[in-house]
């Protein structure tokens, strides 16, 4: 197979074809490396992959062909080679977040989505690029270096989880796990023009995923179309015993509901859209503005009902999130000091030595300024007015939601980012930095599931629009977000 | 409320994290110009948060703490800096020398 038709290949219809009998998972699995290889996927191009191994990978399709020939079937993503955000656990190849505190650790457990995603066929032929332990917003902050988007090699990714992004917008892969706190797997999907899920907080479960803000952690695939972005959330959530805020809320066939619409003239009849009037500030980006203009009209067309509403705690969500989200990491954390596992500094004569030489010689600048704010937070004297006051407007923005998803609005529809891609280096201030999550981080701390699709482009960069939906509505958050995509068709990349 | 180099050096103390006396100056400035964006959270009224509605219940149940230990597919010994009889090893905790030296 060559490696443009590889390239141009959906999950759903690789595994087809692999089901058929049509194209051997081994074949597909070469032509993921070579695609890498023609990409630039390596430190010394676009730097979106950190581990792989070739030979495990070929290993592993060889082993699914044989469990074909006596199954007689791969499983709904047989032979879909994958790309795995280098802070969720795999077997046979390191788990690092990019930090060198973990430098060739080699988890000796694997993550439920991905034991999910190989009992149906799916093969992990990469750990990518990311943000240290997922603390960023353009993976910048890898201790392996930044990642570059293939849309501009000039500009970031996205972040954090921005090589898992690019590896799919550049066709290494089809399907990509991320992971988000605030924004980590729709924001980078939004800068390299693919789709992007945050489930519902609960849906998927997080055994095996590196903790970072214990509340907020969820997996999330990325693909480049909506129906695999769905096939994987299928797959990967449920009910898990080894994650304890794992939901038993049960999980629906999101492409039954809208592929049985594919054909109607109005998809989204009945379906009642929100607009917050907080995610289109008055100098927000014209051509992002334009272009959401161009979906609302859309979602028009296609049946639903728009209207304008308000969340008014929005502009709380930045200050609150970078306390909340710190002060857990600041202890999760913890565990990273030299004993168990990972990097141990050398030359140190006690044991408090040695946890605080590995610590500062094992975490980059971003993740020691985190910790060291999420430590300060708690303190004693500082907690009712930073980690308390937080978590209570938390309360209050996740309670603006409830509020607008009872008035009959099924979904709202807002911008993903305030702006496109940006150069990388071009932000250097820490809370500037931060903003970049503006549109994304309302839906972690509230808990409710969102997507990001691509909707136009920007001077030729990719633009995202978002859909989020009330807890554990993901089949109609795929539902608007499949028909935009088929209204927008190939506009969504102009 | 301004951080100070003092409470740099507290919480990278309580952090477990070594901070250079260059680094600290960057450090406190850091802090500083983050944490006065969240000033604004004191401004809000949260009176009636606590009535507000968190994430549905039913969707995480509690349930019994039965869970045994999670299979390994690797030893442990694999992956740590050092061990020994079944024991991580360390570096010896600071001498009775050594905590005089910290008494006030």
């Amino acid at each position: 197979m060559n490696t443009a038709d590889y390239a141009a290949l959906s999950a759903v219809s690789l595994a087809a074809r692999v089901g058929e009998g049509d194209l051997a998972p081994l074949d597909a699995v070469e032509a993921s490396f070579a695609r890498a290889a023609e990409a630039g996927a390596g430190a010394d191009a676009m730097n979106l992959i950190l581990w792989s191994d070739r030979d495990l990978a070929k290993r592993d399709a060889a082993g699914l062909a044989r469990g074909m020939g006596i199954a007689g079937s791969g499983g709904r993503l047989a032979g879909v080679p994958i790309a795995v955000k280098d802070n969720i656990a795999t077997l046979g190849l390191p788990t690092t977040c990019a930090s060198k505190i973990l430098a060739g650790y080699v988890s000796p457990y694997e993550s439920t989505a991905i034991t999910r995603l190989r009992e149906e066929g799916a093969i992990v032929v990469a750990k990518t690029n990311m943000d240290e332990f997922a603390m960023g917003s353009s993976t910048e902050n890898s201790a392996y270096g930044p990642a570059r988007n293939p849309h501009d090699v000039r500009r970031v990714t996205g972040g954090s989880s921005g090589g898992s992004a690019g590896a799919v917008a550049a066709g290494i892969t089809p399907l990509a796990l991320g992971s988000e706190t605030g924004g980590s797997v729709r924001q980078p999907a939004a800068f390299c023009g693919i789709v992007g899920v945050k489930p519902t907080y609960g849906r998927v479960s997080r055994y095996g995923l590196v903790a970072f803000a214990s509340s907020l952690d969820q997996i999330g695939p990325m693909a480049r179309n909506v129906d695999d972005a769905a096939l994987a959330t299928e797959i990967i959530a449920g009910m898990d015993p080894k994650d304890s805020t794992s939901s038993s809320v049960r999980v629906g066939s999101y492409r039954d509901q809208f592929l049985s619409l594919a054909t109607s003239p109005a998809p989204l009849d009945g379906v009642t859209i929100g607009v917050p009037e907080e995610y289109f500030p008055e100098n927000l980006d014209t051509d992002i503005r334009r272009l959401c203009e161009r979906a609302i009209d859309a979602f028009k067309s296609l049946g639903a009902k728009v209207v304008d509403v308000s969340l008014p705690h929005t502009p709380l969500a930045i200050p609150v999130y970078y306390i909340v989200a710190p002060a857990e990491a600041s202890s999760n954390l913890a565990r990273f000091d030299g004993v168990r596992y990972g990097f141990r500094a050398s030359g140190a004569s006690t044991l408090r030595d040695l946890y605080a030489m590995t610590r500062s010689e094992g975490f980059g600048p971003e993740v020691t300024r985190r910790i060291l704010l999420g430590t300060y937070v708690l303190s004693a004297g500082y907690y009712d007015a930073y980690y308390k006051k937080a978590q209570a407007v938390r309360a209050l923005i996740t309670r603006d939601f409830h509020q607008v998803f009872g008035q009959k609005v099924d979904a709202l529809f807002t911008p993903t980012t305030p702006s496109p891609a940006f150069p990388i280096g071009a932000v250097t201030d820490p809370y500037e930095m931060y903003l970049s999550d503006i549109f994304t981080v309302t839906a972690n701390l509230a808990g409710v599931p969102a997507i990001s699709l691509p909707i136009g482009r920007s001077t030729g960069l990719p633009v995202g629009g978002q859909i989020m939906a009330g807890h554990f509505q993901e089949a109609t958050m795929f539902r608007v977000a499949y028909a935009l995509e088929a209204a927008l068709g190939a506009e969504a990349h102009q | 409320m301004a951080v100070t180099h003092d409470d740099v050096r507290h919480v990278a103390e309580l952090a477990r994290l070594a901070v250079s006396d260059e680094r600290l100056d960057h450090l406190v400035a850091e802090l500083n110009g983050i944490l006065v964006h969240m000033d604004v959270l004191s401004q809000v009224d949260t009176n009636d948060a606590e009535r507000a509605i968190a994430t549905p219940a039913e969707s995480t149940p509690l349930r019994s703490d039965a869970s045994g230990p999670l299979k390994l597919e690797q030893p442990i010994a694999s992956f740590a800096p050092e061990m020994r009889d079944g024991f991580f090893i360390v570096p010896r905790l600071a001498s009775h020398e050594d905590s005089a030296d910290r008494a006030p």
